[in-house]
């Protein structure tokens, strides 16, 4: 914690010194003062995005992963669904999401949804990834008592498989957390006048760097937060039942 | 005490290559029979093909079986997320049934293992272990029990232990023992069966086994017929 915080200072204090030293104008590089008064100045505007941006994360994280993890469970029902699914899949990801961005907000509009939407396409790939891959390792010998013991398939999946595969699961959720506000943002870019994304557009089109540097701040602190509490959601869920 | 429980005529091969000589194999209701052989001759294969589960290996030939079988095998299957007496009633979740939890309890306790129902598997020794699979497979309450190499993994005198164990729970019921322990076939064979690369062959035994109970791991007689078994499985 000490060396991290020590790491931070140096940073700033590097940064800083260059701007001194070098002469650089505002509007290239702020100084990290600069920033931290742009975030002082406009914490109202900037929390009222942040909150827009927020929203979007949490509800495209939701539907995403729920949607994610239905389609692992319905792949890991069907090898044959696996086989059509997983290179459809594949070539979805392959889609830069950038490009997707302004065909999402012609069909969706300028409100919230598209942004969702792109939040979805960016957390559902890493959680039915991860989940599909825990699903299809359950240790055979199990699935060997199950079939004996003459459970169903679907009893199967409910009381072996799918808490089997539940650390996966958790790992893709983990990673999706990161991704998602990026998502968001991406969406934010291409249309609307709400969330941090398009306010660093606004900014950064009126040469207002230290106001783009202060939301850029604020959306890494948010992921992090945000991250960090899934996991521990996550962990504590675990523990309760016992993974 | 008559009948045939299952049986298993025919041949496999793995891709190309035959897994066994064309085999008859005849469970009789009540007897323990043993399926002795070295690794890589196919007892599993067999045991497998009576459970009714995927091989790996193409078979030709006929299965048949008149009762519906518990399985228990080197590894005990212990779900790691389950206690001991959530891994002992994993049958009747897994068909949605309530389970008897009165007998769960009695059976937990006849393996010995009654301070230990609400342990997770991964605090358990694996003697500790394989007699959870033992009550689990008691559980099921099945007429015909497939042990496929159950007490492989564990050390001399724990075997040892467990084999007194399941002839004791075990008693009544029809069961195939696969192993490639000539001690092990020697102890619980009511009838041993010696598996090779040429076929079944049956081996006389030289005493019939007392009932609900083990051979004496330490009777010359036991000791000798392993030998025997032993000199069977090399020629």
């Amino acid at each position: 914690m000490r060396t991290a915080a020590l790491l931070i200072v140096t940073v700033l204090a590097l940064w800083q010194g260059i701007i001194w030293l070098a002469g650089m104008p505002h509007f290239l590089l702020p100084s990290p003062l600069a920033v931290a008064e742009a975030l002082w100045v406009n914490r109202t505007e900037i929390t009222r995005h942040a909150g827009f941006t927020l929203a979007e994360v949490v509800l495209g994280f939701l539907l995403g992963s729920a949607l994610g993890a239905a389609l692992a469970v319905a792949m890991g029902f069907s090898d044959r669904l696996t086989g059509v699914l997983r290179p459809i899949l594949t070539f979805s990801q392959t889609i830069p999401v950038f490009a997707l961005a302004p065909i999402l907000t012609l069909w969706l509009g300028f409100g919230m949804a598209p942004k969702v939407a792109m939040t979805v396409l960016i957390v559902f790939f890493p959680v039915a990834s991860a989940f599909l891959d825990g699903l299809s390792r359950t240790p055979q010998p199990a699935l060997d008592l199950a079939q004996v013991m003459g459970a169903s398939r679907v009893r199967t999946m409910r009381v072996l498989r799918i808490p089997a595969a539940l650390p996966q699961l958790a790992t893709g959720l983990r990673l999706a957390a990161v991704y998602a506000p990026i998502g968001a943002v991406i969406g934010e870019w291409v249309g609307g006048a709400r969330g941090l994304g398009a306010l660093m557009i606004h900014a950064n089109g009126r040469m207002k760097t230290d106001l783009v540097f202060a939301a850029l701040l604020v959306l890494s602190v948010m992921t992090v937060i945000f991250a960090r509490l899934v996991a521990l959601a996550l962990a504590r869920a675990w523990r309760r039942y016992g993974v | 005490m008559s009948g045939v429980a299952a049986s298993v005529r025919g041949r496999a091969w793995v891709g190309e290559e035959a897994l066994f000589a064309p085999v008859d194999l005849e469970l009789r209701a009540g007897d323990w029979t043993c399926l002795l052989g070295p690794s890589g001759v196919g007892k599993s294969t067999i045991l497998r093909l009576i459970a009714g589960l995927e091989t790996g290996a193409r078979f030709e030939g006929e299965v048949e079986r008149d009762r519906p079988v518990a399985l228990m095998a080197q590894d005990a299957g212990l779900i790691g997320w389950l206690d001991v007496l959530g891994n002992v009633t994993l049958g009747a979740r897994l068909r949605g049934e309530a389970p008897d939890l009165a007998r769960a309890d009695a059976l937990i306790e006849a393996v010995g293992l009654a301070d230990r129902a609400h342990h997770r598997p991964e605090n358990l020794s694996g003697g500790q272990r394989q007699r959870v699979a033992l009550a689990r497979t008691l559980f099921e309450d099945r007429a015909l029990i497939l042990l496929d190499e159950p007490f492989s993994a564990l050390d001399a005198r724990t075997r040892a232990q467990m084999q007194d164990l399941s002839a004791r729970l075990l008693a009544g019921r029809t069961v195939l023992l696969v192993t490639h322990d000539p001690a092990e076939a020697a102890r619980l064979g009511d009838r041993i069966l010696l598996l090779r690369e040429t076929g079944i062959s049956e081996w006389p035994l030289p005493s019939t086994r007392p009932e609900g109970a083990a051979r004496p791991y330490d009777a010359p007689e036991v000791l000798a017929l392993q030998t025997d078994l032993m000199r069977g499985m090399m020629a």
